[in-house]
C-alpha cells in the first residue's frame, strides 16, 4: 500500500506567506503525530496563489487547466486535508473559497480535515468558527476540534502557538487513524455500488 | 446519405457583434437560421438542428415551427433538435408535434432530448429542477408509448394520467422519429439511451474531452449490456465548434474578439488555452479536419458530427461562409477519411428510409398512417411512469418495491 497522503492547501497571497508558514507547521505536526502512531505519511503542498487565474477561468468555463486539475486531484484523492487561509473581511479569502467551489460536490465527504487561519490580530480568530467550519460542514468533511489561528503577534511571542499546532496535528493524526475517509463510489463504474442501472431507475431491480 | 451525417446545430443566442457593436434583431436571427439551413443543404451538409430555450437572449422557443418552415424550403436536409427539453415539455405535445413534422418533411426528422440547464425554466413550466432526471425518464417512457401504442393508458408521477389516448398523427410509415439522448455528464442519461438502444449525443463543446469520452464509453458498454449489439454498434453523435479562414492567423484574428467576450466562455481562458482543452478549433479547414478526425480516438466510430458556427454574435455572412467552407472543403474530406478507417459492422447514421426498411424486415413496423395501429403487448418495463409513481408511494401506486430514483 502506498503511504497515505495529506493535501496541504494554503491560500496565502504574500511571498513569503505566514499562511503557508502555518500550513507547513500544521503539516509537520501531523506527520510527527502520525509517526507516533507508527504511520508514515507524506504531504503535498497545494498552494493556491499560482492557480488564481486558472480557478477564475474554471468558474467561467468549467474547464480546469492541467495545473488546476492536478491540484484538485491531489486534494480529492488525499487521505486528509490541512486547509489554511488568511482572514479577509471577517472570512476566508475569496481565493480559498473559490478553490473549494470548483471541486465537485461530494468529493470531500468524510475526509479528515484540519483548519488553520491567519490574520493581523487575534480579534479575527472567529473566522474559524463563523466561516470555515460551516463550509467544511457543508462539504461533509470531518473537521478536528482544534483550529489554529495565528495572529501576527503569535509569531513573535510565547502565546502557545506551538502547543496549539501540536494539538491540532495530533487530533488530525488520531482522526486519520480512527476514522479514515470513505471513498465515494464512481457512478460511471458499472460494477460499482454508485452505478444506477435503468432497471433500478424503473424500480425493477 | 453516407455512413456518417454532418450538420450544424445552434443554441439560438442573440448576441452583440463585438466588432461592430451591433446586435441583430430577433427577426434577423430567425430569418438567418432559415438562410443557414438552406445554405447547409446547398453545400451538401446533412443535418440542421435547432436548440430550444425559453428566455432571452435566445429566440428558439418553438423548434417544430421553425423546422416545419425549413422543411418546406429544403428537400434533403434532416431536421433535428439540440436539444428538445424532455423535462419541461409535455411529452404528449412532443409526440404530436414531431410526428406532424415527420409527415410534413417526408420523414426528414429526428430529435435530441436534453434536460435543459436554465434553472428557472423548470418552475416557469411547473416543474422542479431536482426532478430533472426523473422527468427525463418518465416523460420519455410516455413519449415512446405514444409513438408505439395505438391507444395509451398511462399513469405517472409528473403528468395528469391518460386514459384511451391516441396520439395523432401516428408516426410516418409506422416508424417513430429516431431519438438521441443528450447529456454532458449524467451517467443516467447514457444509461437511458443504452437501455432503449437509442442514440447518444454529446455536445462536445465548451468542455474537456474527458467528459465526452467517459459518457460515450459508458453508453457503448451498456448498449451491449442491454443486448442491442456490440459496443461499436451503438449510435453516437458529437458536437464540435469551429471557425475557419485560409490561414490560422487570419482565423484567430477574426474570431478572437468574439471569443474574448463570448457568452459561454468569454472573459476566461485565452483562445489558445480553450482550443487546447476543448474541441474548439480556430484555424484552417485542414486543422478542423485533423481535430475532428481525432474525435474518433476517444469516441470510436460514430454516426453524426454537428458543428456550432453561429454563436457569440458572429454576423450572418460570416456564418454562411463557415457553412460554405464546411460543405465544400471540410466535410467531403471527413466523409472520405472517416469511411476509410471505419470498422466493419458499424451501423450507418439513422435515416427514416433505412429505419422503415429495418422495421419491415424485423416485423416491428406499426400500421401505416395510423389507420391500423398494430396491437402489441404493452411491455411492462416501458411503463415507467407507473413505476416512478409506485416508488414514490403516490396514491394509485401498487406498493413500493425497488429503490429510490437517483
Amino acid at each position: 500500500m502506498t503511504k497515505p497522503r495529506i493535501a496541504v492547501v494554503s491560500a496565502g497571497l504574500g511571498e513569503p506567506s505566514s499562511t503557508k508558514l502555518l500550513a507547513d507547521r500544521l503539516r509537520d505536526a501531523t506527520l510527527k503525530a502520525l509517526a507516533d502512531h507508527g504511520q508514515h505519511s507524506e504531504a503535498v503542498d497545494v498552494v493556491l496563489r499560482p492557480l488564481a487565474q486558472d480557478i477564475a477561468s474554471h468558474m467561467l468555463t468549467h474547464n480546469p487547466s492541467e495545473a488546476l486539475a492536478a491540484a484538485i486531484a491531489e486534494v480529492v484523492d488525499a487521505e486528509a486535508i490541512i486547509a489554511v487561509t488568511p482572514t479577509f473581511n471577517m472570512s476566508y479569502s475569496g481565493l480559498f473559497k473559490s478553490f473549494f467551489d470548483v471541486i465537485e460536490e461530494g468529493q470531500l465527504a468524510s475526509i479528515p480535515t484540519a483548519l488553520g487561519a491567519t490574520g493581523g490580530s487575534a480579534r479575527h480568530s472567529m473566522v474559524m468558527d463563523t466561516a470555515m467550519r460551516p463550509m467544511f460542514a457543508y462539504l461533509k468533511a470531518q473537521v478536528v476540534p482544534t483550529g489554529v489561528f495565528a495572529a501576527s503577534e503569535d509569531w513573535g511571542s510565547d502565546s502557545g502557538l506551538d502547543r496549539r499546532i501540536a494539538r491540532e496535528g495530533r487530533e488530525l493524526a488520531d482522526l486519520m487513524v480512527a476514522l479514515p475517509r470513505r471513498r465515494e463510489a464512481d457512478p460511471f463504474d458499472e460494477s460499482g455500488e454508485a452505478f444506477v442501472s435503468f432497471e433500478q431507475m424503473l424500480g425493477h431491480a | 446519405m453516407s455512413s456518417m451525417q454532418f450538420g450544424i446545430f445552434s443554441v439560438s443566442d442573440i448576441t452583440e457583434d463585438p466588432t461592430t457593436g451591433r446586435t441583430p434583431t430577433e427577426h434577423e436571427r430567425i430569418q438567418g437560421w432559415v438562410a443557414m439551413a438552406q445554405k447547409a443543404e446547398e453545400v451538401g451538409l446533412d443535418v440542421f438542428a435547432a436548440g430550444e430555450h425559453h428566455n432571452p437572449p435566445f429566440f428558439s422557443s418553438s423548434p417544430t415551427t421553425t423546422l416545419g418552415y425549413i422543411a418546406a424550403k429544403t428537400e434533403r436536409l434532416i431536421l433535428s433538435t439540440a436539444t428538445t427539453l424532455i423535462t419541461t415539455n409535455d411529452p404528449v405535445k412532443i409526440a404530436e408535434e414531431f410526428a406532424m413534422l415527420q409527415h410534413l418533411s417526408e420523414g426528414r426528422v429526428d430529435l435530441t432530448l436534453g434536460r435543459g440547464n436554465t434553472g428557472p425554466v423548470y418552475p416557469w413550466f411547473g416543474k422542479d429542477i431536482r426532478d430533472g432526471i426523473e422527468l427525463a425518464i418518465e416523460n420519455y417512457a410516455l413519449l415512446r408509448k405514444l409513438w408505439h401504442e395505438p391507444v395509451v393508458n398511462w399513469q405517472g408521477k409528473h403528468r395528469t394520467p391518460l386514459t384511451g389516448y391516441t396520439s395523432t398523427p401516428a408516426p410516418l410509415d409506422g416508424v417513430a422519429p429516431f431519438v438521441w439522448h443528450g447529456s454532458i455528464r449524467s451517467p443516467q442519461i447514457a444509461e437511458q439511451a443504452a437501455y432503449y438502444g437509442d442514440g447518444f449525443f454529446h455536445n462536445n463543446i465548451f468542455w474537456n474531452k474527458e467528459h465526452t469520452e467517459r459518457m460515450v464509453r459508458l453508453y457503448r458498454s451498456r448498449f451491449a449490456h442491454y443486448g442491442h449489439g456490440e459496443p461499436e454498434q451503438a449510435i453516437v453523435g458529437l458536437g464540435g465548434q469551429v471557425f475557419m479562414k485560409p490561414t490560422e492567423r487570419e482565423a484567430k484574428e477574426r474570431f478572437r474578439p468574439f471569443f474574448d467576450v463570448a457568452p459561454v466562455y468569454g472573459h476566461g481562458p485565452s483562445l489558445e488555452e480553450f482550443t487546447e482543452a476543448t474541441p474548439l478549433t480556430v484555424g484552417t479547414p485542414e486543422q478542423v479536419i485533423e481535430k475532428t478526425l481525432a474525435f474518433r480516438d476517444y469516441a470510436g466510430d460514430y454516426q453524426r458530427q454537428m458543428f456550432l458556427v453561429d454563436h457569440a454574435g458572429l454576423p450572418l455572412e460570416e456564418v454562411l461562409e463557415q457553412i460554405e467552407i464546411l460543405g465544400t472543403e471540410v466535410v467531403p474530406v471527413l466523409r472520405r477519411e472517416f469511411d476509410s478507417v471505419r470498422q466493419a459492422g458499424v451501423p450507418d447514421a439513422p435515416t427514416h428510409a433505412a429505419r422503415v426498411a429495418a422495421a419491415r424486415e424485423a416485423g416491428t413496423q406499426l400500421g401505416e398512417q395510423g389507420s391500423a395501429w398494430r396491437e402489441q403487448g404493452v411491455r411492462g418495463d416501458l411503463d415507467t411512469g407507473a413505476a416512478i409513481a409506485r416508488q414514490a408511494g403516490e396514491p394509485g401506486g401498487r406498493g413500493s418495491e425497488g429503490r429510490e430514483v437517483a
